[in-house]
């Protein structure tokens, strides 16, 4: 599969100067989303970005209209002063007209969305606005250059590296005050800066990163990677600032695998690139070290496999001790764990590892099994001492739970109890306690 | 239904989807799950691309089941990452939106790359909507689906509401929320999808949100809120795509959409923002009258039985208020009958003495409260007096009265009433 892929790809027509610019600008856009993307889906606002990214349509239409250029500047006051307006709006419906955080933001969004198309058509004519707002034009993107930093560089491209280098500024100057009011608002507040004030700050932030990103990716784009990256991140590390990297990283890393798919599937690149992104997410929510789905199945999986072998080694031990025989059957020893597939693993695992050896359909503790045994078995039964002594459980009640507990007692822990109990021999059911 | 004039049946089509709309959106609106709207509406799009893959054709009711199959994957998606993932709700409403929508650009630009022409231009209208390409089957498909919503609603409305208001305690009754929740967010994916032809992938959350949203102001009822939210939806898209002439019609149905909730939020009662103005200025009013009556009463108590005159000079300067407003002030004061002004002196009639007494009255009372129960200082009681003395419940300045009476520092509390001036009923013996 990999090998055909890599076999149709020509690299000649990926790795040319356009390629690259396309892949820089779809980066640089990327980047600059995941900056700010990160507080929005920590302070749990992720569809705010969707909400401004389509809101900030009429003030890009009135900034048209009155410039009648497509330059920059004007494009960025407009879009700014439609997204601290959809902000505003929204806040103050949900808290003075008691009109639900959702609905509101959703009357909003749609309503200014709906008055840009109107005003686009009314106002501009010949222009694909509409079009290029949702999917963008990345891949004509290399063809409209600008003199920049001494040389031809797509004007795409400068738009969002600008303001990715401006999201990173800010977010260093302003770096405590921002992972302050993320984290704990009302605390920001009482420390004398405005969580309010910083809301707005990174709202507008938004409005302007989206603005830079519209002319190359589009607003599909623009949300994915305000969305998307961050909350890949979230499931990979705990603290800010390496989910920060990590965002822009999977942001980067999205921008060339979209790109290089969407190249050799002849499709829309900023569409590959969502699609990217998200299989990115998706990997993220199976395997993620710590809170992958996969990844908890399987502790969970290993975790029962240790208890069942640890059950296994114990209830040999206890038959040893009644003496009569020193050998269980194979089925009774599954049995006597619940049987079912971990019973059967657990015993193969001993086998081979030496802690049990079988003699044809019997089984036995070796050394190395009897001396682990004993451990578990002391554990055991100094706990239900404890349980007895100092927690004043009846007898018949502590079998379960230091049966339960007995697998995560360390050797440092077990000795402390031994300590605490002073010289005990035997256990509360008067059954001698190994050494 | 053939004669109808494509106008007709265009502006048919899209009240009843108002209406549906209007319907399905209203639990939407009041389970916090607005969004979903939005999310759906994006999501159906690889659907839609899918169903046009498999089939070649533009048949609304194909599309429509792709549109549905995909809606409903998303929902699932999002529910299986909220209830297993440290992903929040919002970022997962987000995350499946733009992952379903990015997808469905991919499989659309492979099909208009692949194809080309004609046949495949109408899938673009599940973008933008593109309501005159209306023909009768899909005018039939839309009876059917707002048919289905509105009897789904009928049929389980004592359940909806109470999955609505308090899911929990409808779950410790025994209710299946579950699949409560998932029939109405079904009814809303039914309608969001019939739709997105009509007014396109992102205008379609606004046709979710707005009707209800508009009801809401006007009514606390469910019963209202639904019947409401559906008129409003009907008129908003009847309305909408006959005023859109010449310009984009789903931008303009949300438009008239938004200008009805606009007109709500102004003058809607209750909850309107010119009927809390109206409100928050009668309360201002009350609140300045009392303190012009107090300041009265307290420059004429020297002199009391007697009623004197007191000069507009010595007023001003106890009231601290612009000259200004106590002119309008006394003005207003004058035509309710509580006291006679002349152009330098202002005089409390009997009924004004009346009242100014009741306002002081409440005013020393509670600075008593607060220096004998809370332990204010003296000097910093007439303040909080000022601000909650008009606020006051009756009963307790009863109770206040009835204990300064039992220690002797008021007259009793019981209002002197005159023998009744003619015989009463005997009671029955």
């Amino acid at each position: 599969m990999i090998g055909t892929l890599l076999a149709e790809l020509r690299f000649a027509d990926l790795w040319n100067a356009d390629g690259a610019w396309i892949v820089a600008t779809a980066a640089a856009t990327n980047a600059a989303c995941a900056i700010v993307g990160s507080f929005l889906v920590l302070r749990r606002m992720s569809l705010m970005g969707d909400a401004l990214s389509h809101a900030v349509l009429p003030g890009l239409a009135i900034a048209f209209i009155l410039a009648r250029s497509y330059s920059l500047g004007p494009l960025l006051i407009g879009a700014v002063a439609a997204g601290l307006l959809t902000t505003f709006l929204t806040q103050t419906l949900h808290e003075y007209a008691g009109v639900p955080s959702d609905a509101s933001m959703g009357v909003v969004f749609t309503a200014l969305f709906a008055l840009g198309v109107v005003l686009i058509h009314r106002g501009i004519s010949g222009v694909h606005f509409d079009t290029c707002i949702y999917q963008g034009s990345l891949e004509t993107a290399p063809l409209y250059t600008i003199e920049a930093w001494g040389r031809h560089v797509p004007r795409a491209f400068v738009a969002p590296a600008a303001v990715g280098l401006l999201n990173l500024a800010i977010v260093g100057v302003l770096w405590k005050e921002f992972k302050l009011s993320a984290f704990d608002p009302a605390l920001a507040t009482t420390m004398g800066f405005s969580a309010g004030l910083m809301h707005y700050l990174l709202m507008a932030m938004v409005a302007v990163t989206s603005v830079a990103s519209f002319e190359a990716v589009g607003s599909i784009l623009v949300v994915a990677m305000l969305i998307v990256p961050p909350a890949t991140a979230h499931l990979l590390v705990d603290r800010l600032a390496p989910m920060m990297v990590v965002a822009v990283l999977c942001a980067v890393l999205s921008a060339v695998l979209g790109y290089v798919l969407g190249v050799w599937l002849d499709t829309n690149l900023a569409g590959m690139m969502t699609v990217a992104a998200s299989g990115l997410y998706a990997m993220a929510v199976l395997f993620s070290p710590r809170y992958g789905l996969v990844s908890n199945v399987v502790g969970n999986l290993r975790t029962s496999l240790r208890v069942v072998r640890e059950d296994l080694l114990a209830m040999l031990y206890r038959v040893e001790e009644l003496g009569a025989t020193q050998q269980l059957a194979l089925a009774d020893a599954r049995r006597a764990v619940g049987g079912g597939l971990l019973a059967r693993w657990g015993l193969r695992a001993l086998l081979r590892g030496g802690q049990l050896s079988a003699a044809g359909q019997q089984v036995q503790l070796t050394a190395a099994g009897r001396e682990e045994a004993r451990r578990m078995v002391r554990t055991h039964r100094l706990w239900e001492t404890f349980l007895v002594r100092h927690l004043g459980m009846p007898l018949d009640h502590v079998h379960e739970p230091a049966n339960r507990v007995e697998h995560y007692i360390s050797g440092d822990l077990r000795e402390r109890l031994q300590a605490k109990l002073e010289a005990t021999d035997l256990d509360p059911h008067g059954r001698r306690i190994p050494e | 239904m053939t004669g109808l004039s494509l106008v007709d049946k265009v502006t048919i089509g899209s009240a009843l989807l108002g209406g549906a709309a209007g319907v399905a959106g209203s639990f939407a609106v009041l389970r916090r799950r607005s969004l979903v709207g939005d999310m759906l509406a994006h999501a159906s799009l690889p659907g839609v691309c899918g169903a046009f893959l498999l089939t070649g054709s533009r048949d609304l009711l194909g599309l429509s089941l792709g549109a549905l199959a995909s809606g409903l994957l998303a929902i699932g998606l999002m529910t299986v990452v909220i209830r297993y993932t440290r992903t929040k709700e919002d970022a997962a409403i987000g995350i499946m939106l733009s992952a379903f929508f990015g997808l469905g650009v991919v499989l659309l630009s492979r099909i208009t790359r692949g194809v080309s022409g004609s046949s495949s231009s109408g899938l673009n209208s599940y973008l933008f909507g593109e309501p005159g390409n209306m023909v009768d089957s899909d005018l039939t498909l839309l009876l059917i689906v707002a048919g289905m919503v509105l009897g789904a609603v009928a049929l389980l409305f004592k359940e909806f509401k109470l999955v609505s208001f308090d899911a929990d305690f409808a779950r410790s009754q025994g209710w299946p929320t579950l699949g409560l929740d998932l029939a109405m967010m079904g009814a809303v994916a039914g309608v969001t999808i019939i739709g997105l032809p009509i007014v396109g992938v992102i205008l379609m959350a606004a046709m979710i949100i707005l009707p209800a949203a508009t009801a809401r102001l006007w009514t606390k009822g469910l019963h209202t809120l639904l019947i409401l939210a559906g008129v409003l939806g009907m008129t908003t898209g009847a309305v909408g795509i006959r005023i859109a002439k010449g310009y984009p019609a789903g931008p303009m149905i949300v438009l008239t959409g938004a200008s009805l909730f606009v007109a709500s939020l102004l003058f809607a009662p209750e909850r309107g923002v010119l009927a809390k103005l109206v409100e928050e200025s009668r309360l201002r009013m009350r609140v300045a009258r009392d303190h012009l009556l107090r300041s009265l009463y307290e420059l004429s108590e020297p002199a009391l039985p007697r009623l004197d005159a007191v000069p507009r000079t010595r007023l001003a300067e106890h009231r601290h208020v612009r000259w200004w407003t106590l002119q309008w002030l006394l003005a207003w004061a004058e035509r309710g009958g509580l006291l006679e002004a002349t152009d330098d002196e202002v005089r409390l009639t009997p009924l004004g003495l009346r009242r100014a007494a009741e306002a002081t009255k409440r005013h020393r009372m509670w600075e008593m409260y607060m220096m004998e129960f809370a332990g204010s200082a003296a000097d910093h009681v007439d303040r909080s007096a000022d601000a909650v003395e008009h606020l006051l419940p009756e009963g307790l300045l009863v109770k206040l009265e009835e204990r300064l009476a039992s220690e002797g520092r008021m007259p009793a509390a019981v209002a002197p009433v005159p023998a009744s001036p003619h015989r009463l009923r005997e009671e029955a013996p």
